[in-house]
């Protein structure tokens, strides 16, 4: 986990925004966020919480409108903020920060064999390479990530596998490129739960034997308990709360993490209802004052409506942008589904 | 359920698809009963043909053996033309997708209306009274009649999807994965909105999903289902405390816990159906208890039910 606290990518202060027909959106407000090398780091929110708005920009596949007009990005000793070329970008993207799309139907070429697609990757890091070379090299990724008979799979088409057997081909795709990190946009999403278990397990062995970095992006708290080292919360564009994944399970500081993990269904009681999050995310065009999450807060102060809470630093690795950590703050109880986490267990 | 009174009814359903050498049998000869105001669910991965059953009920496909009635009548095959409007209307759908399944080009007045129209002639007055009515069940305001699908979000779509099966005024929904497509926070309102419904109406569902963790929340009843064959049947509780079948075990383990400590102390079942020597104990139906069934031969069976009281 983390021995080492050697940070491989730095955000500080990194500020979005997309201009939409002359209206202007923050999709990120002031995000810092220091990534460790060798670490699972799961970033999680609702959509439109700019989760995925925030890793496009470690690897400049913001879309055209959109832009970073404030902050830095280090990574290698450069700031990935001022770059404005494509040139710049393709030495970064797939080389040294890859990236894995939700759909696995959409991200892989239909025209092309899957085997061809791999090799595309590898050549593009490795321009030397011949092509029986590197259709040996792609053949082991195929077998490293799980496709059994790779030899004969090497030259059918995307149409000619499952989902499940898609994203690990997409997988495969992004570890020919030897990236430091992968950033992975919602990898399962698409997936039974079943294949999710296993795509979970093959990102695991991956990370393991070519030491990489992950960036886990996800909807869906329970998925991340099994593959995060630290968890990262979105809201309205920033990060309201991170920690270890033991510390953001067991013992969440922030009101919206609070409403997160009590909304999920592991946790309902049949013949009652579900804990749900009231009223709906601010918009995201106007200002806003104070914490975004106020105004769905039922455990708001006053003080939440007017001014934006800075960082309260709960442990050394764990920290909440909420008021009610303020010493002044009055004491508020975790709701007690949260408290009952510790005790699930495997049936 | 006091009275356990039966609402549909599925008997040795076999629904196939191609011909001669392409013939890939979807779903073979499933059995099961769905009682009045129960929440009956059908989990199965991709593939399994969990959908091929809903759709066989709503006739989209077409049975090539087996039955299925509904009140006693027979519903699949030829039948006439007024059990075939009776059946439109008491039989409704949702669907998976609230982006794909929403006409792009209509507007919500019209999505949701366009069972009524075709029901019968109706007049514009009552017809906008009844999409109003049917949008503030869901909690949508009825002046979003209007919009158009793009101007709403993912729950908010999934929401007027469940108004347009409410207009009907059905006893029978089958949802076909109704929240895999949501976000974890939608899902909650819209499996209490589900719920909620569910009481005030007796309505009946059919709740067709892969993950199991949901299932737990809202069915009553469970069956499993693999490669067109259920494999076990049984009470929601029951079936989580005391799984026997090993494709139910695997599909337990595959949840996703929000416990990090549990998961990473937790080891993945993964099924293999080479694992059953079915060439000569051929497998059967057996019946744990009242509740609870499980497709196995008699050595297995014998096996399973050791484990459990």
């Amino acid at each position: 986990m983390m021995n080492n606290n050697e940070i491989i990518l730095s955000a500080k202060d990194v500020e979005v925004k997309f201009d939409l027909r002359g209206q202007i959106l923050t999709a990120i407000r002031e995000v810092s966020l220091d990534i460790y090398k060798g670490e699972t780091l799961a970033i999680v929110g609702e959509s439109g919480s700019g989760k995925s708005v925030f890793t496009k920009t470690f690897n400049g596949l913001l879309d055209k409108n959109g832009k970073v007009t404030k902050g830095e990005l280090w990574y290698n000793g450069e700031d990935l903020a001022r770059y404005k070329k494509e040139k710049n970008w393709l030495k970064i993207r797939g080389h040294e920060i890859a990236m894995i799309m939700q759909e696995p139907m959409t991200s892989l070429n239909p025209l092309k064999t899957i085997g061809d697609q791999i090799v595309e990757a590898i050549r593009i890091r490795d321009r030397k390479i011949t092509y029986s070379k590197a259709k040996k090299e792609a053949i082991e990724y195929l077998s490293e990530v799980g496709i059994k008979n790779p030899e004969s799979r090497f030259k059918q088409y995307p149409h000619e596998f499952s989902g499940g057997m898609r994203q690990r081909v997409v997988i495969a795709i992004a570890i020919a490129c030897k990236p430091k990190i992968l950033i992975c946009d919602e990898p399962t999403t698409a997936l039974d739960v079943t294949i999710q278990a296993q795509i979970l397990n093959v990102l695991k062995e991956m990370k393991d034997k070519y030491s990489l970095t992950i960036v886990f992006i996800t909807h869906d708290l329970g998925v991340v308990a099994n593959v995060a080292d630290r968890i990262a919360v979105m809201y309205a564009g920033d990060i309201i709360e991170i920690g270890t994944a033991d510390e953001i399970f067991f013992d969440p500081r922030h009101p919206y993490t609070w409403a997160l993990l009590s909304s999920m269904p592991q946790l309902g009681i049949k013949g009652n209802d579900l804990f749900t999050i009231q009223g709906n995310p601010p918009n995201l065009f106007t200002e806003i004052k104070g914490d975004a999450f106020a105004p769905r807060n039922p455990h708001a102060l006053q003080i939440d409506f007017i001014q934006r809470p800075p960082y309260f630093q709960v442990t050394d690795t764990h920290k909440a942008k909420t008021w009610l950590l303020d010493p002044r703050a009055p004491k508020v109880e975790k709701p007690k589904g949260i408290l009952e986490l510790q005790n699930l267990t495997a049936n | 359920m006091k009275d356990k009174e039966v609402l549909l009814d599925i008997k040795n359903l076999e629904v196939a698809f191609g011909s001669h050498k392409n013939r890939f049998v979807a779903v073979n000869d499933v059995s099961f009963q769905i009682y009045k105001g129960e929440t009956f669910g059908v989990v199965g991965e991709s593939g399994s043909g969990k959908t091929t059953i809903g759709r066989a009920i709503m006739r989209i496909h077409s049975a090539s053996k087996g039955e299925i009635l509904y009140e006693g009548e027979k519903i699949n095959g030829k039948i006439s033309k007024s059990l075939d409007k009776k059946i439109t209307q008491k039989i409704q759908m949702i669907f998976q997708d609230p982006m794909a399944s929403l006409n792009e080009r209509a507007k919500v007045n019209y999505i949701v209306s366009e069972g009524l129209m075709n029901l019968g002639k109706i007049s514009e007055k009552e017809r906008n009274e009844r999409v109003s009515a049917a949008l503030k069940e869901v909690g949508l305001l009825p002046e979003f009649a209007s919009r158009f699908p793009h101007e709403f979000s993912g729950g908010q779509r999934q929401r007027i999807g469940i108004a347009r099966a409410l207009i009907m005024e059905p006893d029978f929904i089958i949802a076909d994965e109704p929240i895999s497509a949501l976000d974890v926070s939608i899902r909650a309102q819209v499996l209490n909105l589900l719920d909620r419904l569910q009481k005030e109406k007796g309505l009946t569902y059919l709740f067709v999903a892969h993950d199991l963790s949901v299932m737990r929340f809202i069915t009553d009843r469970i069956a499993v289902i693999h490669e067109g064959v259920i494999v076990e049947l049984s009470e929601t509780e029951e079936l989580f405390s005391n799984p026997l079948h090993p494709y139910t075990k695997a599909l337990l383990s595959a949840i996703p816990l929000p416990n990090p400590v549990a998961e990473r102390n937790k080891t993945l079942r993964i099924y293999d159906k080479s694992m059953h020597s079915y060439d000569i104990d051929k497998p059967k139906w057996c019946k744990l208890n009242e509740n609870h069934y499980v497709r196995a031969n008699q050595a297995e069976f014998s096996e399973w039910s050791k484990s459990c009281v």
